[in-house]
Formats: C-alpha cells, sequence, structure tokens
C-alpha cells in the first residue's frame, strides 16, 4: 500500500505542471493577475531574469567585444567586435571557440563553443540597458533583425546559441531555468499582447 | 578513429577524442614547432592553420579536426607566409623564440584577410599572441615590412 502511495504521489507530482526551476517561474505562476497587460509585463520581467543574465548579456554589449565571466569583465584574450561581429580579421572567434564547449586538459574549466558563434549585433545589444529598453528593442524589426513576434518565439524558444545560455559548459552559471520555460514565456507575454514594462 | 590531414600527409588516428589537437601534433606527430604556452587559449603559442583559417590548437579537440586539413610553422606557405619568413629573419624578430611560430601563424592569417594592416589592424589580430620576451615592436615592423613586399 505504501508502495502504491508512493506511485501515486511521484506521478502526480511528475505531471504537475512547471511551476518555476532553478529561479525562473512557468507562465502559470502569473495565471492569477487578471489584468492582461499587467501580466504580460509580469511575464516579461520573468523572462528579463534570462535577458539580464550574464551568460545572454557578454555576448549582448552595446558597442565593442564581448564581455566574460559572471562579473562580466572584458574579454581575455582582449577582442574587438569586428566587421561580421565576429571579431578582428585574423583573430575571429572561431580561433579558439569551436563548435561546442570544450573541457580545458589544463587546468579547471572550458572554453565555450557552438556552431555559430559570434556576438549579437550593435542594434540587439542590450549589456546595461533597462528592461522597458529591451522590451522596445527586441520587438523593433529595425533593431531585431526584421523578426516578428513569432520569429522572436521561435528564437527564442528553439536557436541553438540562445540554448547554449543553459549548457554554458563548466565553470559557467547557466542561465535560470530552461530554454523550454523561457520559450513558454515568451508565448505566454505575445498571446498576451507583447506588453512593455513601462 | 580521427582523419586528417597535417602538412600534406593522411593520418588515421585512434585517440581519445577530446585530446587537444597540440597534444596530437607533438606527441604523437612529432612536429614540436607548434608550442604550448598556456593550454588554455590565453598565449596564441599554439597557433596553427585549420582548413586556412588560425585556429589555437591547445583548445582544439582532435574530434572537431575529422575530414580537416591542418598545416604548422614546419609546412605553412604561400605569398603572405613567404613575406613573413622573409621579412622576420631580415630583422631577427625572435628573442626566445618561443612564441614565433603563433606569431607568425597569425601574422599570415592576417596578411591574407587585409595585405596592407593598419597599426590598430595589427593589433586587434595580434592581440592574442603573447610574447614574454616582448619583440612586439619588431613584430610590428616585420608585419609592415611583409606587406610593402607583397604590394610589389
Ligand atoms: S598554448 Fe594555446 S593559446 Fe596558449
Ligand atoms: S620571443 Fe620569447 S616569448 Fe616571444
Amino acid at each position: 500500500m505504501k508502495h502504491v502511495m508512493w506511485a501515486v504521489a511521484t506521478a502526480v507530482f511528475c505531471a504537475a505542471p512547471v511551476w518555476a526551476q532553478d529561479g525562473l517561474s512557468g507562465p502559470d505562476a502569473f495565471a492569477g493577475i487578471a489584468d492582461e497587460q499587467a501580466r504580460s509585463v509580469a511575464l516579461f520581467e520573468e523572462m528579463g531574469k534570462v535577458l539580464t543574465h550574464p551568460r545572454c548579456l557578454n555576448c549582448h554589449p552595446v558597442t565593442g567585444g564581448p564581455t566574460q565571466g559572471d562579473d562580466m569583465h572584458p574579454h581575455s584574450p582582449p577582442v574587438v567586435r569586428g566587421e561580421a561581429d565576429f571579431g578582428a580579421a585574423g583573430m575571429n572567434c572561431n580561433v579558439c571557440h569551436g563548435t561546442a564547449n570544450m573541457q580545458l586538459t589544463s587546468g579547471s574549466g572550458s572554453i565555450p563553443g557552438h556552431e555559430p558563434w559570434s556576438l549579437a549585433p550593435v542594434s540587439m545589444g542590450w549589456q546595461g540597458a533597462s528592461l522597458a529598453d529591451i522590451c522596445t528593442q527586441i520587438k523593433d524589426p529595425e533593431r531585431n533583425g526584421g523578426k516578428s513576434l513569432e520569429d522572436l518565439h521561435e528564437h527564442n524558444a528553439h536557436d541553438g546559441l540562445v540554448g547554449w545560455g543553459w549548457e554554458p559548459g563548466e565553470g559557467r552559471t547557466p542561465a535560470p531555468g530552461s530554454q523550454e520555460l523561457f520559450g513558454a514565456l515568451t508565448r505566454a507575454w505575445i498571446d498576451t499582447g507583447a506588453a512593455c514594462p513601462s | 578513429m580521427t582523419t586528417f590531414r597535417v602538412n600534406g600527409r593522411d593520418h588515421d588516428l585512434d585517440i581519445d577524442p577530446d585530446t587537444p589537437l597540440l597534444w596530437v601534433l607533438r606527441d604523437e606527430l612529432r612536429l614540436t614547432g607548434t608550442k604550448f604556452g598556456c593550454g588554455i587559449a590565453q598565449c596564441g603559442a599554439c597557433t596553427v592553420m585549420l582548413d586556412g583559417m588560425p585556429r589555437r590548437s591547445c583548445v582544439t579537440p582532435i574530434s572537431m579536426v575529422e575530414g580537416s586539413e591542418i598545416v604548422t610553422i614546419e609546412a605553412i606557405e604561400g605569398p603572405e607566409a613567404d613575406a613573413v619568413r622573409a621579412a622576420w629573419t631580415a630583422i631577427d624578430v625572435p628573442q626566445c623564440g618561443w612564441c614565433q611560430s603563433g606569431q607568425i601563424m597569425s601574422a599570415t592569417a592576417l596578411l591574407q584577410a587585409i595585405p596592407k594592416p593598419t597599426d590598430g589592424d595589427i593589433n586587434d589580430a595580434m592581440a592574442g599572441n603573447v610574447c614574454r620576451c616582448a619583440t612586439y615592436v619588431r613584430i610590428r615592423q616585420a608585419i609592415h615590412d611583409a606587406a610593402k613586399t607583397l604590394e610589389g
């Protein structure tokens, strides 16, 4: 009997909607906000925990090259953005960054990698920007690479380089939650009118 | 098995896929011209050409070079590499020499991309190649000299 109870309890627990994962709440957590616009803003603010996490910000600088680490210090060795957001001629990102994270053989930690690997364009830089400004910027096709809201959902929910933020390799704190949850939040934000914080 | 080409020769090696290319070049293939400086992508001493582009071999797992063409300091050639070699020897750029195979790879890659680099281009492209003997002034000079010979 005890076993059955445990089995039932486990099944119920596993089938329950995902309310929160490692510091990120799912859309259900905002269902109680009656006003749709306010709910939308709250959903975006939750997305903001990912958007302003160092794993995302480090490659969304406003002008120059990338930063590194949870304290977002300048990249070492020094690198520049370059014309294609891919470093300098003769020293582009792929000089070090490969197709996947690589565990360092000498010492601890890893070199991050993914295919493709590059900086976000300047128009998508938001280091230091307020959440309200990031929200306006992210929705603006002039600045977001011509993306519709649906494209934005696709990007947040399925883009591999975005997904890297949750699998950043040894020595880096992953972005909060999961890409699945971030995608679900984006979906719910769009469905509630994609409102921005003021 | 990992299959790749180094300096025009095919290799088929049964090796742990996580092994860095630098280890394979130096310990397995005995191509010791490529140096180990830091092992963490901070110094540039281990730079080789991977499919025509510079690459730090200390952070390149051998699994990543499957089917690739690698060229090391022992075999680098072409107009830019030749010009760099001539300019390097003309003013004796190296001091101890440890960093220099990496410097030459990066300088060659820079000239392939920008035939007449400015000081700024040189700063940007060579920032990942550290020289503890501080031969930076001669490196810069030699890159400008090599660019001039390429012009003619
Ligand atoms: S040994 Fe590879 S960068 Fe230093
Ligand atoms: S010549 Fe000695 S480290 Fe560069």
